[in-house]
Protein backbone atom coordinates (compact mmCIF):
# COMPACT_ATOMS: atom_id res chain seq x y z
CA UNK A 1 0.00 0.00 0.00
CA UNK A 2 1.34 3.44 -0.74
CA UNK A 3 1.66 5.93 1.56
CA UNK A 4 2.59 9.49 1.35
CA UNK A 5 4.41 12.06 3.52
CA UNK A 6 2.17 14.50 5.56
CA UNK A 7 3.38 17.46 7.71
CA UNK A 8 1.06 19.27 9.66
CA UNK A 9 2.99 22.86 10.19
CA UNK A 10 1.69 26.03 11.36
CA UNK A 11 3.29 28.94 12.45
CA UNK A 12 4.55 28.47 15.95
CA UNK A 13 5.04 24.90 15.65
CA UNK A 14 5.11 21.87 13.45
CA UNK A 15 2.24 20.12 14.44
CA UNK A 16 2.74 16.50 12.93
CA UNK A 17 4.88 14.98 10.43
CA UNK A 18 4.42 11.23 9.51
CA UNK A 19 2.83 8.60 6.83
CA UNK A 20 -0.64 8.73 5.87
CA UNK A 21 -3.18 7.04 3.95
CA UNK A 22 -5.51 9.65 3.14
CA UNK A 23 -5.50 13.42 3.74
CA UNK A 24 -8.98 15.55 3.68
CA UNK A 25 -9.38 19.16 3.96
CA UNK A 26 -11.18 22.08 2.14
CA UNK A 27 -10.26 24.36 -0.08
CA UNK A 28 -11.88 28.04 -1.25
CA UNK A 29 -12.91 26.05 -4.59
CA UNK A 30 -13.98 22.79 -2.61
CA UNK A 31 -13.70 19.74 -0.58
CA UNK A 32 -10.94 17.78 -1.87
CA UNK A 33 -9.64 14.06 -0.73
CA UNK A 34 -6.25 13.80 -1.42
CA UNK A 35 -4.59 9.88 -1.83
CA UNK A 36 -0.82 8.87 -2.32
CA UNK A 37 -0.07 9.58 -6.10
CA UNK A 38 -2.11 12.54 -5.87
CA UNK A 39 -1.37 14.79 -8.96
CA UNK A 40 0.90 18.74 -7.79
CA UNK A 41 -1.75 20.97 -6.47
CA UNK A 42 -1.00 24.04 -4.38
CA UNK A 43 -4.37 25.37 -3.11
CA UNK A 44 -6.29 27.61 -0.78
CA UNK A 45 -7.84 26.22 1.88
CA UNK A 46 -10.79 27.78 3.47
CA UNK A 47 -10.25 30.55 6.18
CA UNK A 48 -10.96 27.92 9.67
CA UNK A 49 -11.50 24.45 8.46
CA UNK A 50 -10.79 20.94 9.20
CA UNK A 51 -8.36 18.82 7.99
CA UNK A 52 -8.02 14.85 8.49
CA UNK A 53 -5.22 12.45 7.98
CA UNK A 54 -5.64 8.95 8.50
CA UNK A 55 -2.29 8.19 9.32
CA UNK A 56 -0.26 4.32 8.51
CA UNK A 57 -1.14 3.11 11.84
CA UNK A 58 -4.42 3.48 11.44
CA UNK A 59 -4.91 6.71 13.97
CA UNK A 60 -6.83 9.50 12.71
CA UNK A 61 -5.75 13.18 13.58
CA UNK A 62 -8.56 15.81 12.85
CA UNK A 63 -7.22 19.41 13.15
CA UNK A 64 -8.70 22.78 12.87
CA UNK A 65 -6.77 24.94 10.54
CA UNK A 66 -7.27 28.67 10.18
CA UNK A 67 -5.24 30.59 7.90
CA UNK A 68 -4.30 27.48 5.97
CA UNK A 69 -2.14 26.22 2.38
CA UNK A 70 -2.31 23.00 1.00
CA UNK A 71 1.05 21.89 -1.17
CA UNK A 72 0.39 18.44 -2.73
CA UNK A 73 2.98 16.29 -4.75
CA UNK A 74 2.81 12.74 -5.60
CA UNK A 75 4.74 11.91 -2.38
CA UNK A 76 4.12 14.42 0.25
CA UNK A 77 1.53 16.80 1.74
CA UNK A 78 2.04 19.54 3.24
CA UNK A 79 -0.14 21.80 5.51
CA UNK A 80 0.60 25.15 6.00
CA UNK A 81 -1.23 26.94 8.62
CA UNK A 82 -1.47 30.20 10.66
CA UNK A 83 -3.10 28.67 13.46
CA UNK A 84 -3.42 24.64 13.66
CA UNK A 85 -5.14 23.16 16.70
CA UNK A 86 -5.37 18.97 17.15
CA UNK A 87 -9.19 17.60 18.15
CA UNK A 88 -7.90 16.86 21.17
CA UNK A 89 -6.29 19.85 22.07
CA UNK A 90 -9.27 22.19 21.36
CA UNK A 91 -10.89 23.64 24.69
CA UNK A 92 -14.79 22.94 23.64
CA UNK A 93 -16.32 25.01 26.34
CA UNK A 94 -14.24 28.01 25.52
CA UNK A 95 -14.64 27.71 21.36
CA UNK A 96 -18.50 27.60 22.39
CA UNK A 97 -18.29 30.59 24.25
CA UNK A 98 -15.87 32.31 21.41
CA UNK A 99 -19.07 31.42 19.42
CA UNK A 100 -21.52 32.95 21.58
CA UNK A 101 -19.38 36.13 22.13
CA UNK A 102 -18.39 37.02 18.75
CA UNK A 103 -21.09 39.20 17.20
CA UNK A 104 -21.07 38.76 13.09
CA UNK A 105 -22.20 41.77 11.89
CA UNK A 106 -18.96 43.07 10.73
CA UNK A 107 -16.32 41.02 8.69
CA UNK A 108 -13.88 40.32 11.95
CA UNK A 109 -17.15 38.95 13.62
CA UNK A 110 -17.69 36.39 10.94
CA UNK A 111 -14.27 35.36 10.67
CA UNK A 112 -13.95 35.15 14.58
CA UNK A 113 -17.37 33.41 14.41
CA UNK A 114 -16.36 30.59 11.05
CA UNK A 115 -13.10 29.85 13.38
CA UNK A 116 -15.39 29.20 16.30
CA UNK A 117 -17.10 26.80 14.34
CA UNK A 118 -14.27 25.06 12.84
CA UNK A 119 -12.94 24.29 15.97
CA UNK A 120 -16.00 22.63 17.06
CA UNK A 121 -16.52 20.88 14.30
CA UNK A 122 -13.02 19.62 14.34
CA UNK A 123 -13.46 18.67 17.88
CA UNK A 124 -16.52 16.82 17.00
CA UNK A 125 -19.00 18.80 19.32
CA UNK A 126 -21.01 21.22 16.81
CA UNK A 127 -24.20 20.55 16.81
CA UNK B 1 36.67 54.44 62.86
CA UNK B 2 33.13 52.91 64.10
CA UNK B 3 31.37 54.75 62.43
CA UNK B 4 33.30 53.64 58.92
CA UNK B 5 33.04 50.65 59.52
CA UNK B 6 29.36 50.91 59.76
CA UNK B 7 29.50 52.23 56.59
CA UNK B 8 31.09 49.72 55.22
CA UNK B 9 28.94 47.00 56.55
CA UNK B 10 26.01 48.94 55.12
CA UNK B 11 27.26 48.91 51.69
CA UNK B 12 28.41 45.58 51.69
CA UNK B 13 24.67 44.56 53.08
CA UNK B 14 23.23 46.44 49.91
CA UNK B 15 25.62 45.48 47.32
CA UNK B 16 24.65 41.98 48.90
CA UNK B 17 20.78 42.19 48.03
CA UNK B 18 21.85 43.74 44.86
CA UNK B 19 23.37 41.13 43.87
CA UNK B 20 20.36 38.48 44.50
CA UNK B 21 18.11 40.19 42.23
CA UNK B 22 20.80 40.61 39.41
CA UNK B 23 21.26 36.96 39.77
CA UNK B 24 17.92 36.28 39.83
CA UNK B 25 17.61 38.19 36.16
CA UNK B 26 20.19 36.31 34.91
CA UNK B 27 18.71 32.87 36.13
CA UNK B 28 15.23 33.48 34.38
CA UNK B 29 17.13 35.30 31.08
CA UNK B 30 19.05 31.90 30.53
CA UNK B 31 15.80 30.07 30.91
CA UNK B 32 14.46 32.55 28.55
CA UNK B 33 17.31 31.92 26.14
CA UNK B 34 16.50 28.40 26.20
CA UNK B 35 12.62 28.61 25.59
CA UNK B 36 13.22 31.79 22.91
CA UNK B 37 15.47 29.35 20.57
CA UNK B 38 12.76 26.68 20.88
CA UNK B 39 10.61 28.78 19.66
CA UNK B 40 12.54 29.93 16.73
CA UNK B 41 13.17 26.46 15.71
CA UNK B 42 9.74 25.34 15.99
CA UNK B 43 8.67 28.63 13.84
CA UNK B 44 11.66 27.20 11.18
CA UNK B 45 9.29 24.74 9.50
CA UNK B 46 6.71 26.65 8.60
CA UNK B 47 9.41 29.56 7.21
CA UNK B 48 11.11 27.30 5.27
CA UNK B 49 7.78 25.41 3.36
CA UNK B 50 6.18 28.88 2.82
CA UNK B 51 8.98 29.96 1.06
CA UNK B 52 9.26 26.66 -0.86
CA UNK B 53 5.58 27.46 -1.83
CA UNK B 54 5.83 30.42 -2.81
CA UNK B 55 9.24 29.42 -5.13
CA UNK B 56 6.75 27.56 -6.82
CA UNK B 57 4.06 29.87 -7.76
CA UNK B 58 6.50 32.66 -8.80
CA UNK B 59 7.51 30.18 -11.97
CA UNK B 60 3.89 30.97 -12.48
CA UNK B 61 2.27 33.90 -11.51
CA UNK B 62 2.29 37.04 -12.93
CA UNK B 63 5.28 39.18 -10.44
CA UNK B 64 3.12 42.20 -10.76
CA UNK B 65 1.59 42.05 -7.23
CA UNK B 66 2.36 45.68 -5.43
CA UNK B 67 4.12 43.84 -2.83
CA UNK B 68 7.01 42.99 -5.29
CA UNK B 69 7.17 45.96 -7.59
CA UNK B 70 10.10 48.31 -6.84
CA UNK B 71 8.26 51.90 -6.60
CA UNK B 72 9.27 54.77 -9.10
CA UNK B 73 9.59 57.70 -6.91
CA UNK B 74 9.50 56.61 -3.13
CA UNK B 75 9.15 59.53 -1.13
CA UNK B 76 7.93 57.81 2.71
CA UNK B 77 9.76 54.68 4.04
CA UNK B 78 8.09 53.07 6.97
CA UNK B 79 10.56 51.80 9.65
CA UNK B 80 9.40 49.37 12.31
CA UNK B 81 11.98 49.20 15.17
CA UNK B 82 11.92 46.11 17.64
CA UNK B 83 12.94 46.92 21.12
CA UNK B 84 12.36 45.58 24.51
CA UNK B 85 10.29 46.19 26.78
CA UNK B 86 12.09 46.11 29.91
CA UNK B 87 15.74 47.75 30.71
CA UNK B 88 18.54 45.91 32.29
CA UNK B 89 19.44 44.50 28.98
CA UNK B 90 22.70 46.14 28.25
CA UNK B 91 23.45 48.28 24.66
CA UNK B 92 20.21 45.71 23.03
CA UNK B 93 18.19 48.48 23.29
CA UNK B 94 20.95 50.97 22.48
CA UNK B 95 22.60 49.27 19.60
CA UNK B 96 19.18 48.25 18.08
CA UNK B 97 18.30 52.18 18.31
CA UNK B 98 21.70 53.18 17.10
CA UNK B 99 21.01 50.95 13.98
CA UNK B 100 17.67 52.70 13.41
CA UNK B 101 19.42 55.89 13.47
CA UNK B 102 21.70 54.93 10.99
CA UNK B 103 19.12 53.85 8.55
CA UNK B 104 16.90 57.23 9.49
CA UNK B 105 19.86 58.95 8.24
CA UNK B 106 20.38 57.07 5.23
CA UNK B 107 16.82 57.12 4.17
CA UNK B 108 16.66 61.03 4.40
CA UNK B 109 20.21 61.04 2.45
CA UNK B 110 18.08 59.57 -0.58
CA UNK B 111 15.19 61.59 -0.34
CA UNK B 112 12.93 59.41 1.28
CA UNK B 113 10.70 60.56 4.50
CA UNK B 114 11.29 57.91 7.47
CA UNK B 115 7.80 57.11 9.06
CA UNK B 116 8.69 55.78 12.34
CA UNK B 117 6.88 51.99 14.06
CA UNK B 118 8.03 51.15 17.08
CA UNK B 119 7.77 47.52 18.96
CA UNK B 120 8.54 48.09 22.84
CA UNK B 121 8.11 50.17 25.16
CA UNK B 122 11.91 50.85 25.45
CA UNK B 123 11.76 52.50 22.02
CA UNK B 124 8.72 54.65 22.63
CA UNK B 125 10.66 56.21 25.45
CA UNK B 126 13.16 56.69 23.23
CA UNK B 127 11.32 58.54 20.75
CA UNK B 128 8.81 60.11 23.27
CA UNK B 129 11.91 61.56 24.81
CA UNK B 130 13.41 63.53 22.07
CA UNK B 131 9.80 64.49 21.03
CA UNK B 132 9.73 62.42 17.49
CA UNK B 133 7.09 61.43 15.83
CA UNK B 134 5.65 57.52 16.29
CA UNK B 135 3.16 56.52 13.49
CA UNK B 136 2.08 53.38 15.67
CA UNK B 137 3.55 51.51 18.20
CA UNK B 138 2.97 48.15 20.40
CA UNK B 139 4.34 47.13 23.48
CA UNK B 140 3.82 44.25 26.04
CA UNK B 141 5.37 41.09 24.15
CA UNK B 142 8.55 41.84 23.78
CA UNK B 143 10.04 38.30 25.45
CA UNK B 144 7.64 36.57 24.07
CA UNK B 145 5.99 37.46 21.03
CA UNK B 146 2.80 35.80 19.49
CA UNK B 147 1.56 34.95 15.98
CA UNK B 148 -1.26 36.97 16.42
CA UNK B 149 1.47 40.05 17.59
CA UNK B 150 3.16 39.79 14.21
CA UNK B 151 -0.13 39.58 12.32
CA UNK B 152 -1.47 42.94 13.94
CA UNK B 153 1.47 44.42 12.89
CA UNK B 154 1.46 43.13 9.59
CA UNK B 155 -1.62 44.40 8.90
CA UNK B 156 -0.96 47.71 9.67
CA UNK B 157 2.48 48.19 8.06
CA UNK B 158 0.78 46.31 5.04
CA UNK B 159 -2.05 48.53 5.08
CA UNK B 160 0.44 51.12 4.98
CA UNK B 161 2.25 49.95 1.96
CA UNK B 162 -1.07 49.45 0.64
CA UNK B 163 -2.34 52.69 0.52
CA UNK B 164 0.82 53.94 -1.10
CA UNK B 165 0.73 52.10 -4.14
CA UNK B 166 -2.84 53.40 -4.18
CA UNK B 167 -1.66 56.01 -6.63
CA UNK B 168 -0.22 53.66 -8.82
CA UNK B 169 -2.53 50.23 -8.50
CA UNK B 170 -5.98 51.25 -7.22
CA UNK B 171 -7.39 48.23 -7.65
CA UNK B 172 -5.20 46.14 -5.44
CA UNK B 173 -5.06 48.46 -2.47
CA UNK B 174 -8.48 49.08 -2.20
CA UNK B 175 -9.87 46.73 -0.15
CA UNK B 176 -7.15 46.46 2.19
CA UNK B 177 -6.70 50.76 2.21
CA UNK B 178 -10.47 50.64 2.48
CA UNK B 179 -10.56 48.56 5.86
CA UNK B 180 -7.93 50.45 7.11
CA UNK B 181 -9.13 53.98 6.22
CA UNK B 182 -8.80 55.46 9.54
CA UNK B 183 -5.46 57.16 9.84
CA UNK B 184 -3.02 55.40 7.45
CA UNK B 185 -0.25 57.02 6.21
CA UNK B 186 0.93 56.04 2.67
CA UNK B 187 4.39 54.80 3.05
CA UNK B 188 6.32 53.14 -0.34
CA UNK B 189 8.95 50.97 1.35
CA UNK B 190 9.12 48.70 4.32
CA UNK B 191 12.34 48.58 6.60
CA UNK B 192 12.39 46.60 9.56
CA UNK B 193 15.22 46.66 12.18
CA UNK B 194 15.55 43.91 14.45
CA UNK B 195 18.18 41.73 16.29
CA UNK B 196 20.06 38.82 15.06
CA UNK B 197 20.19 36.06 17.55
CA UNK B 198 23.70 34.59 15.83
CA UNK B 199 24.63 32.72 19.53
CA UNK B 200 24.38 32.75 23.35
CA UNK B 201 27.31 35.99 23.05
CA UNK B 202 26.59 37.76 19.22
CA UNK B 203 23.53 39.19 18.65
CA UNK B 204 23.62 42.00 15.84
CA UNK B 205 21.41 44.64 15.07
CA UNK B 206 20.77 44.09 11.42
CA UNK B 207 17.99 46.20 9.46
CA UNK B 208 16.10 44.60 6.13
CA UNK B 209 13.80 45.58 3.82
CA UNK B 210 10.36 43.76 3.90
CA UNK B 211 8.78 45.47 0.74
CA UNK B 212 8.89 45.53 -1.36
CA UNK B 213 10.51 42.00 -2.26
CA UNK B 214 13.16 41.13 -4.60
CA UNK B 215 13.47 38.24 -5.93
CA UNK B 216 16.11 36.60 -6.95
CA UNK B 217 17.36 33.81 -9.26
CA UNK B 218 19.80 31.15 -7.51
CA UNK B 219 21.63 27.84 -9.17
CA UNK B 220 21.66 25.81 -5.97
CA UNK B 221 19.04 24.27 -4.62
CA UNK B 222 19.18 25.41 -1.56
CA UNK B 223 16.21 26.64 0.27
CA UNK B 224 17.37 29.08 3.06
CA UNK B 225 15.15 31.39 1.21
CA UNK B 226 16.95 34.15 2.62
CA UNK B 227 20.15 36.85 2.24
CA UNK B 228 21.12 40.06 4.23
CA UNK B 229 22.85 42.61 2.57
CA UNK B 230 22.37 45.80 3.75
CA UNK B 231 18.63 46.17 3.92
CA UNK B 232 18.36 44.50 1.34
CA UNK B 233 16.33 40.95 0.83
CA UNK B 234 16.50 38.22 -1.34
CA UNK B 235 14.08 35.30 -1.88
CA UNK B 236 16.18 32.38 -3.03
CA UNK B 237 14.21 30.14 -6.19
CA UNK B 238 15.69 26.47 -6.56
CA UNK B 239 16.29 25.58 -10.16
CA UNK B 240 15.02 21.97 -9.31
CA UNK B 241 11.57 23.51 -8.74
CA UNK B 242 11.18 24.27 -12.29
CA UNK B 243 10.31 20.66 -13.12
CA UNK B 244 7.44 20.23 -11.13
CA UNK B 245 4.20 21.31 -12.65
CA UNK B 246 1.33 21.74 -10.25
CA UNK B 247 -2.50 22.98 -10.67
CA UNK B 248 -3.40 25.51 -8.44
CA UNK B 249 -6.18 26.32 -6.65
CA UNK B 250 -7.83 28.88 -7.09
CA UNK B 251 -5.72 30.40 -9.75
CA UNK B 252 -1.88 31.00 -9.24
CA UNK B 253 -2.41 34.90 -9.11
CA UNK B 254 -4.94 34.98 -6.52
CA UNK B 255 -2.53 32.23 -4.35
CA UNK B 256 0.44 34.57 -4.79
CA UNK B 257 -1.61 37.63 -3.54
CA UNK B 258 -3.06 35.36 -0.95
CA UNK B 259 0.44 33.77 0.38
CA UNK B 260 2.13 37.09 0.27
CA UNK B 261 0.89 38.70 3.49
CA UNK B 262 1.34 35.42 4.85
CA UNK B 263 4.77 35.28 4.06
CA UNK B 264 5.73 39.34 5.06
CA UNK B 265 4.10 37.90 7.97
CA UNK B 266 6.23 34.78 8.53
CA UNK B 267 8.84 37.13 8.06
CA UNK B 268 7.73 39.88 10.90
CA UNK B 269 7.26 36.81 13.01
CA UNK B 270 10.47 35.35 13.01
CA UNK B 271 12.51 38.83 13.33
CA UNK B 272 10.27 39.35 16.82
CA UNK B 273 11.30 36.12 17.91
CA UNK B 274 14.69 36.34 17.42
CA UNK B 275 15.24 39.56 18.93
CA UNK B 276 13.31 38.38 21.99
CA UNK B 277 15.99 35.66 21.59
CA UNK B 278 18.42 38.16 21.80
CA UNK B 279 16.56 40.68 24.14
CA UNK B 280 17.08 37.39 27.01
CA UNK B 281 20.82 36.67 25.81
CA UNK B 282 22.03 40.36 26.10
CA UNK B 283 20.20 40.73 29.43
CA UNK B 284 21.60 37.17 30.56
CA UNK B 285 24.97 38.75 29.93
CA UNK B 286 24.15 42.18 31.52
CA UNK B 287 23.33 40.76 34.66
CA UNK B 288 26.06 38.25 35.11
CA UNK B 289 28.47 40.76 34.58
CA UNK B 290 26.46 42.73 37.41
CA UNK B 291 26.90 39.81 39.00
CA UNK B 292 30.40 39.67 39.15
CA UNK B 293 30.49 43.54 39.30
CA UNK B 294 28.55 43.07 42.71
CA UNK B 295 31.04 39.96 43.82
CA UNK B 296 33.71 41.92 43.00
CA UNK B 297 32.47 45.29 45.07
CA UNK B 298 31.37 43.00 48.34
CA UNK B 299 34.96 41.49 48.30
CA UNK B 300 36.81 44.65 48.05
CA UNK B 301 34.11 46.29 50.95
CA UNK B 302 34.33 43.14 52.90
CA UNK B 303 38.60 43.76 52.98
CA UNK B 304 38.11 47.63 53.77
CA UNK B 305 35.94 46.43 56.66
CA UNK B 306 38.14 44.00 57.88
CA UNK B 307 41.11 46.46 57.89
CA UNK B 308 39.19 49.06 59.20
CA UNK B 309 38.45 46.62 62.40
CA UNK B 310 41.68 45.25 62.84
CA UNK B 311 43.20 48.71 62.78
CA UNK B 312 40.29 49.88 65.37
CA UNK B 313 41.67 46.94 67.42
CA UNK B 314 45.05 47.55 67.11
CA UNK B 315 44.66 51.27 67.92
CA UNK B 316 42.47 50.18 71.40
CA UNK B 317 44.87 48.11 72.31
CA UNK B 318 47.50 50.63 72.38
CA UNK B 319 44.96 53.07 74.00
CA UNK B 320 44.89 50.86 76.71
CA UNK B 321 49.02 49.40 76.60
CA UNK B 322 49.46 53.40 76.72
CA UNK B 323 47.27 54.07 79.63
CA UNK B 324 48.34 51.63 81.58
CA UNK B 325 52.30 52.16 80.82
CA UNK B 326 51.08 55.81 82.35
CA UNK B 327 49.46 54.50 85.19
CA UNK B 328 52.66 51.92 86.09
CA UNK B 329 55.74 55.10 85.42
CA UNK B 330 52.86 57.64 87.70
CA UNK B 331 52.94 54.70 90.29
CA UNK B 332 57.01 54.52 90.48
CA UNK B 333 57.02 58.22 90.36
CA UNK B 334 55.28 58.56 94.24
CA UNK B 335 57.78 55.85 95.92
Amino acid sequence: MADMHVELVAVERRLWSGEATFVRARTTVGEIGVLPGHEPTLAQMEDAGVVRVDGTDGRRLTAAVHGGFLSITPESVTVLAEFAEFAEEIDVSRARSALDRADDSDAEGAAAVRRAQARLRAAGAAE
Amino acid sequence: MAAQIRVLRRRIRSTQSIKKITRAMELIATSRIAKARARVDESRPYAEQITMVLTQLAQRAALDHPLLVERENTKKAAILVITSDRGQAGGYNHNVLKAAEALLSLLREQGKEPVVYVVGRKGVNYYRFRKRPVAASWTGFSEQPAYANAAEITRVLVAAFMAGAGERNEEAAIDEAGAEAEQVVAVDELHLVYTQFQNMVTQTPSTRRMAPLQIEYVDQDEVTGERNHEGDEHRTLPQDAVHRLYEFEPDADALFDALLPKYIRARLFAALLESAASESAARQRAMKAATDNANELIRSLTLEANQARQAQITQEISEIVGGADALVSAGSEDR
